[in-house]
């Protein structure tokens, strides 16, 4: 097969690489924060049984008061996200469906599966991401915004959030040029990204070669990934 | 009228009483030094003051406006939420260690609350700001980050911080204490400054010469009460109690 026909065919699956790899970031990142706080919300609906600590109580009333409901739910699905292979969830989204209502498979359907299983797992990563961040915020800066009269959502958006961006954008960047790296995975959904693509042509024609041109692909858009963030990173340090 | 009163406040955390019944009011224009050892319950009761913390039982009144108050059972009650955020623009906190916000120029610092709290104009606020940091001898500092400035000057700015929201009292928690000798003169000359400008000031210092030249009154705390008040001469020259005596000349030298 001439080089030229592997490289056309390699960079309509970039495209497709591409796409999966914009969407994920495009929703994963915003709902990474809506995970976070939902991680590290405090809501404790039993609270008011321990009372206001003027009188000792039993220890099953004071697990009731410290129940964290909304908390919880979020760090178990946290923790079966980081903790189980993003190839099986793809394939549990996609098929889980089926499997559960005898749903139809659609052509569209596998390819908006693959990206809900991108964007659910890489929101649980950034999700902890920032709550490294947030919590990393000396309690200076909270009660400096407090005593000067800021409500808890201006703290948030003005004070707090641009300081975090700052600190976990190195830990986003690993997580980004993993996803480059990861958008390979869809290939376990036959969807025809570059990756299958390669892996495809490499099998029928028997040779390596489409699956190097692949590897070359992903270092170089690697590349441009590091470069772009490297800015964003300059541009975050006229403080410190 | 007393600007700030605050009566019988207690407060613990868990176990601990760090403050076990204590009493505090300004006057208008008075100058209030508190010291004593470490551990004291000079920050607590100052947090109390700013409502960083609220406390279990007392009360603490503003300009004779009340912000918490003890109900029947004798456990302090707040006013709500939305009147508390109408008694922080009565006072400003200066911290120890600043608590500037780094990805802010020394301007937007100092009129960002003005402008997104307070709700005035972005001229304006700019204007006094710009008068304030020029008084303070900041005027070139104005586009600066605060990672470009000593401390003496951060602690500057997180003076003119809190001016800039024109508070009736200003609370300073050991505002040299971060700082090199050389840098503590430049701050108290700023908070002498301002008290010859009769700005209402309670000051949690370690520095005593500073505390017998600039305060009016000077409370010794010690263990969670108050020991001995006075003026600075008479707590200084001629403590009543053992307890002063003894702290006061591990400042002797
Ligand atoms: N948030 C807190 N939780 C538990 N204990 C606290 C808390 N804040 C202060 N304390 C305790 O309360 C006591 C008084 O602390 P505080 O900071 O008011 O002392 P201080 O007089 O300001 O001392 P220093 O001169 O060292 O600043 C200390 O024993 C301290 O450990
Ligand atoms: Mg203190």
């Amino acid at each position: 097969m001439p080089f030229d026909v592997i490289l056309r065919q390699l960079t309509v699956g970039f495209g497709k690489t591409l796409l999966i790899f914009g969407l994920t970031l495009a929703f994963s990142l915003p709902l990474g924060l809506v995970v976070c706080l939902g991680r590290m919300s405090k809501w404790a609906p039993f609270r008011a049984l321990a009372g206001d600590g003027s009188k000792p109580c039993s220890g099953l009333v004071r697990a009731l008061a410290t129940f964290r409901p909304i908390q919880l739910i979020f760090k178990f699905f946290i923790s079966i996200l980081r903790g189980t292979p993003l190839m099986l969830q793809l394939l549990v989204v996609c098929y889980g469906p089926y499997y559960l209502f005898h749903a139809k498979l659609s052509a569209t359907w596998t390819f908006t599966a693959l990206i809900i299983g991108f964007v659910i797992n890489y929101a649980a990563y950034f999700a902890e991401i920032y709550r490294g961040g947030i919590e990393s915020m000396p309690v200076g800066q909270y009660e400096a915004a407090e005593v000067l009269g800021y409500t808890k959502v201006q703290t948030f958006f003005k004070i707090i959030l641009p300081q975090v961006i700052k600190r976990v954008l190195p830990s986003v960047t690993n997580e980004v040029i993993t996803l480059v790296k990861d958008t390979s995975l869809a290939f376990v959904l036959a969807y025809a990204e570059m990756f299958t693509l390669a892996k495809q042509i490499a099998a029928a024609k028997t040779t390596f070669a489409p699956l190097f041109v692949a590897g070359v692909f992903y270092f170089v858009f690697n590349a441009v990934v590091a470069y772009v963030m490297e800015f964003f990173e300059k541009k975050m340090s006229y403080y410190r | 009228m007393k600007l700030l009163e605050m009566n019988h406040i207690q407060k613990s955390f868990g176990e601990l009483d760090v403050l076990k019944n204590i009493s505090l009011s300004v006057e208008e224009s008075e100058v209030v030094a508190i010291i004593g050892p470490s551990g004291s319950g000079k920050s607590t009761l100052l947090r109390c003051a700013t409502f960083l913390e609220t406390i279990d039982s007392g009360s603490i009144a503003y300009d004779g406006r009340v912000a918490a108050q003890n109900d029947e059972t004798e456990r302090a009650k707040y006013v709500s939420a939305g009147e508390l955020k109408r008694f922080r623009s009565c006072f400003g906190l200066v911290f120890q260690n600043f608590n500037l916000f780094p990805h802010y120029t020394v301007l937007k610092n100092v009129t960002d609350a003005p402008i997104s709290v307070q709700k005035r104009s972005r001229v304006e606020a700019e204007a006094e700001a710009r008068a304030l940091l020029a008084k303070m001898g900041l005027s070139d500092k104005a586009d600066c980050y605060p990672y470009q400035l000593s401390g003496g000057q951060q602690q500057r700015v997180s003076i003119v911080r809190a001016l800039a929201m024109n508070p009736q009292i200003l609370f300073f928690d050991e505002p040299t204490s971060a700082l090199d000798p050389e840098l503590t003169q430049e701050v108290l000359k700023v908070i002498r400054g301002l008290a010859e400008e009769h700005m209402t000031m309670v000051i949690v210092t370690h520095e005593m010469a500073f505390a017998n030249a600039v305060a009016d009154r000077v409370i010794f705390m010690d263990g969670g009460v108050v020991v001995e008040e006075g003026p600075p001469s008479e707590v200084f020259g001629n403590p009543q109690c053992e307890r002063t005596k003894r702290f006061l000349e591990q400042y002797q030298n």
